[in-house]
């Protein structure tokens, strides 16, 4: 058990599809893939090979502003894996993007970059509530993290 | 155009016990299902010439084949999205046999999730694609998939945890008539529901399936045939399978309207091919991993309006005598978790006139299967 419990936080395991995105994290630019015909430019995630309205294989990833909405969240508890054990309960929310409202984000709330997913308090979790993208590094990656937006 | 209604009919039933933990293998599990199957039809193994199964399962035709003495088989199918499977291998084998690319055909499924490792935990062989987006940030296993669309359904549509609760009461209480479901001698309080522990908030304990290790199997042959078997022929009306279009699995988070889920499109072409609706529908089995799933399913085959499967279990609407009797042997919450195939032998039954919590005169059933993913459909009539 005391070696499960070193078990780190799951890293993601990017396909050929999605390793744009990944790479675009690490420079603290949030993307999300686009058709990049002129007539179409349609945005669509999780990224896939061609663009679904038009059958366009030409590419692009568009930056976006980073701010969203909390569209729903979770707060899960045991039986889960070790490391997510160990942090529990913490929150998983989805983030509903404000330049994309069809593309919603899975991610943790957080009191700010590289902060755990249970800084914040359960119960200030709410749906509705305006956020920002940060970035923070984990196991050589870089994944998106959320904070609430200060009005 | 040929067509399915009524051309073939499910002519046997078998099953292990269900249990936490079974000692023989999920071979010989699947073995004993099948072979209890066609002996409730009345046919001899010799004749079986198709199988369907679910891509989950362990054990290949070939396998169960040889060991039940099976003949030539002409059509074997397997399809995907766990749960979601259910329905289609009866669909699949009632397709190849209308079609005369068979004539017995058997649909199994053996599990040994009881006993053995939950599948959420391998994190090497996760589901491809979406993972990357989902599981780094702590959402796990399918449990915590579906509580962020229960979460946002309760607040878009003002359903409660108490319609949660009611969902969960009436298939404990049919699981407290039927002496082969694993809950049989556990009756469910309110008051047990609301202080269970929570295994992703909003979703708690009593939200959750069991895990079961046990197998299930059915007979299918034309209706022609039927008619010469043990039993009352339980008809295969229609069947459907259902993949909507921009649809992620069960982190249906990506398009206009994660709310709707497989459900409405299989519904559509099931109810298109029948000759009755959802209102004729005596008793349902509605395929019940989750709690939630079951006011979800209740809207997308049509039973109520949208945001309205909350409101339609108040008043014992699941229950016996009840607007909609559900999940009659207990479901996937109370009886056994497996797969749910259990809701289309207990559909059978029912239609038989022989189940543990029999629905009066009961002459139309809907069985379904996992909803929130690629799923499936069968409305049974006798």
């Amino acid at each position: 058990m005391a070696e499960a419990k070193t078990e780190p936080l799951l890293t993601p395991v990017a396909d050929d599809d999605g390793a744009p995105f990944w790479d675009y994290a690490a420079r603290g630019e949030l993307r999300v893939q686009a058709c990049a015909q002129d007539a179409c430019g349609e945005l669509r995630f999780p990224p896939r090979p061609c663009c679904p309205h038009c059958g366009s294989f030409d590419t692009t990833w568009r930056r976006m502003s980073g701010k969203g909405r909390i569209w729903s969240y979770v707060i899960p508890h045991p039986p889960l894996l070790p490391a997510y054990a160990a942090l529990s309960p913490y929150n998983a929310i989805l983030v509903e993007l404000t330049d994309a409202p069809r593309i919603r984000l899975v991610g943790n709330l957080v009191t700010k970059a590289g902060a755990p997913p249970n800084s914040v308090p359960p119960e200030r979790l709410r749906i509705g509530a305006r956020v920002q993208v940060v970035f923070a590094e984990r196991g050589g990656l870089v994944l998106p993290q959320w904070v609430l937006e200060r009005s | 155009m040929a067509s399915l209604k009524d051309a073939t009919a499910i002519a046997g039933i078998g099953q292990t016990p269900f249990a936490r933990q079974l000692p023989e293998s999920e071979k010989a599990l699947a073995c004993r299902a099948v072979l209890a199957a066609l002996d409730d039809a009345g046919i001899a193994p010799a004749e079986v010439d198709a199988f369907a199964s679910y891509t989950m399962e362990e054990t290949d035709e070939v396998e169960v084949a040889k060991a039940i003495g099976a003949g030539d088989v002409t059509f074997f199918s397997k399809v995907g999205y766990g749960g979601g499977g259910s329905c289609a291998t009866v669909a699949h084998l009632a397709s190849a046999i209308a079609t005369g690319q068979a004539s017995v055909g058997v649909a199994w499924r053996s599990r040994k999730r009881g006993s053995g490792p939950r599948p959420w935990r391998n994190t090497t062989a996760q589901l491809p694609t979406p993972a990357q987006w989902t599981r780094p940030f702590g959402l796990l296993r399918p449990a915590d998939e579906i509580a962020m669309l229960t979460r946002r359904y309760l607040h878009e549509y003002g359903a409660t945890r108490d319609h949660l609760f009611n969902v969960a009461l009436a298939c404990r209480n049919r699981a407290n008539q039927n002496p082969a479901a694993m809950m049989y001698e556990r009756p469910l309080t309110r008051d047990m529901y609301m202080t269970s522990r929570w295994i992703s908030e909003p979703l708690c304990l009593f939200d959750n399936c069991l895990e079961t290790d046990g197998a299930l199997a059915c007979v299918l042959v034309s209706a022609e045939r039927a008619r010469d078997c043990r039993h009352r022929p339980v008809y295969v009306h229609s069947a459907a399978q259902g993949l909507p279009a921009q649809h992620h699995g069960m982190v249906n988070y990506w398009n206009d309207d994660p709310l709707s889920g497989p459900a409405w499109t299989a519904a559509r072409q099931l109810w298109k091919q029948a000759d009755f609706g959802p209102h004729d529908v005596d008793v349902a089995q509605i395929y019940d991993a989750f709690t939630p799933l079951i006011p979800l399913s209740l809207e997308g085959y049509g039973f109520c309006g949208r945001g309205e499967g909350g409101a339609f279990t108040e008043g014992g609407a699941l229950e016996i005598g009840g607007r909609l009797p559900l999940n009659t042997a207990g479901g996937g919450l109370s009886e056994a978790y497996v797969h749910g195939f259990n809701l289309i032998t207990e559909g059978v039954r029912q239609l038989r006139g022989t189940s543990t919590a029999q629905v009066p005169e009961a002459s139309t059933c809907l069985v379904t299967a996992g909803e929130g993913v690629p799923t499936s459909a069968v409305l049974l009539r006798r």
